[in-house]
């Protein structure tokens, strides 16, 4: 007997056949990928080649994302999210000197 | 459930997957979807051996598993389904139990 | 350190830059990467439809090992995941979703569309995918049973459809022109004009 998903503890992420989406339409029109999102594309598979994080990290990363932000950032900006935290995870890059980075960016 | 080498399953197997649910005990990272845990499946076919992404998901050593492509008729997970609708997901043996 | 309400473009711009500082990854790179990904698109999936729709010999090699296959047509498979193809058959229709995030079949197909990477897909697919095809105006043949294909884990999944009536004796070039994106994932189906 199928329970309402309701009932069973399911992670945000994992979304197939969630009741409150069963009504939400499917946009079927085409969206061009932007610049920010073939580069963040791209810096990913650089990251991957090189062994530095596999894409098992990376989805890790992206559900860690507390389910309200998940839900309102877009593909790619999950995506750049996960890859920062799982870099100063894994001490391949340090907090004080991304937050020095992203002071020279303003 | 890592060390013990997971059942072998051939085509047609009748399978069951584990009703588990490992995010809820601390960071995880499962594969598994949630609207197959716990029912009941027909294996159509191996796929191969895989390393676990639950451990490749931490940087861990992760053991080679066997997946399979295990078929669930649609009225078995939701109750309006079509008749004759399935859904078939690819699932590691270390989920899945003889049914 | 807390990530959420950094401007993404600000991040980007100072992680690249970091990462480039440590002789991590570089501009180059990036941009080789980006230039590798573009040139893969839907036009190589048809080819291999159109091939496999004329071609009974490819179309069984196809079916047994899609990566062996898409590398007969120049595809740079390697490093790329294992490629499964589901053969649509009269009575039986596939449609692949991935509903935990976003699995395709890049290799062969290009980028995601916007559509497979949305809420409402990855939701709706594995539960009403009448429903779901219906919101491309697709309506199978009565009597046709839908297997969808969650792609949970290590494979990516192609849908080889049906060739259209009214095509015998088209060349592979005008098959193929035929074959859109959609026609692969499952949620249309090819038809002659």
């Amino acid at each position: 007997m199928a329970e309402d998903d309701t009932t069973r503890p399911r992670a945000h992420h994992d979304l197939g056949g969630v009741a409150q989406y069963l009504c939400e339409p499917v946009d079927t029109s085409a969206h061009s990928l932007t610049d920010f999102d073939r580069e963040v594309d791209g810096l990913r598979q650089v990251l991957g080649q090189k062994g530095i994080m596999t894409v098992d990290e990376l989805r890790r990363g992206i559900e860690a994302i507390p389910e309200a932000e998940y839900l309102r950032l877009g593909y790619y900006q999950r995506w750049l999210r996960s890859i920062t935290a799982i870099l100063l995870e894994k001490r391949v890059i340090g907090a004080a000197e991304l937050e020095a980075a992203l002071a020279a960016e303003t | 459930m890592s060390g013990a080498a997971p059942p072998l399953f051939a085509a047609g197997a009748r399978v069951r997957v584990r009703l588990d649910w490992p995010e809820q005990r601390g960071p995880a990272h499962i594969r598994t979807p949630h609207y197959v845990r716990g029912r009941e499946g027909t294996v159509l076919r191996p796929l191969g051996r895989f390393a676990n992404p639950e451990d490749l998901a931490f940087a861990r050593h992760a053991p080679i598993l066997p997946l399979y492509h295990v078929r669930f008729d649609q009225r078995a997970l939701w109750p309006e389904a079509a008749p004759g609708d399935e859904v078939v997901v690819e699932i590691f043996g270390s989920w899945l139990e003889t049914a | 350190m807390n990530l959420s309400g950094l401007e993404n473009d600000r991040l980007l711009a100072a992680l690249r830059g970091l990462l480039a500082a440590k002789n991590l990854v570089s501009a180059a790179e990036i941009a080789e990467r980006i230039a590798a990904t573009d040139q893969a698109s839907p036009a190589q999936g048809a080819a291999m439809v159109a091939r496999a729709w004329t071609d009974a010999a490819f179309r069984a090699r196809l079916l047994a090992d899609g990566t062996r296959a898409a590398e007969e047509f120049g595809i740079m498979m390697r490093g790329a995941p294992p490629l499964g193809v589901l053969e649509n058959a009269p009575g039986l229709h596939h449609l692949v979703v991935c509903t935990l995030c976003s699995c395709y079949p890049r290799a062969v197909l290009g980028y995601p569309p916007f559509w497979y990477k949305s809420v409402a897909y990855r939701a709706r697919a594995v539960r009403d995918p009448r429903g779901v095809l219906a919101e491309w105006g697709t309506v199978l043949p009565e009597g046709t049973r839908i297997r969808v294909v969650d792609s949970t884990a290590d494979y990516r999944w192609m849908v080889l459809p049906r060739r259209p009536d009214g095509t015998e004796g088209w060349d592979e070039p005008a098959l193929a022109a035929l074959v859109r994106e959609g026609d692969m994932v499952g949620v249309t189906i090819p038809r002659a004009p």
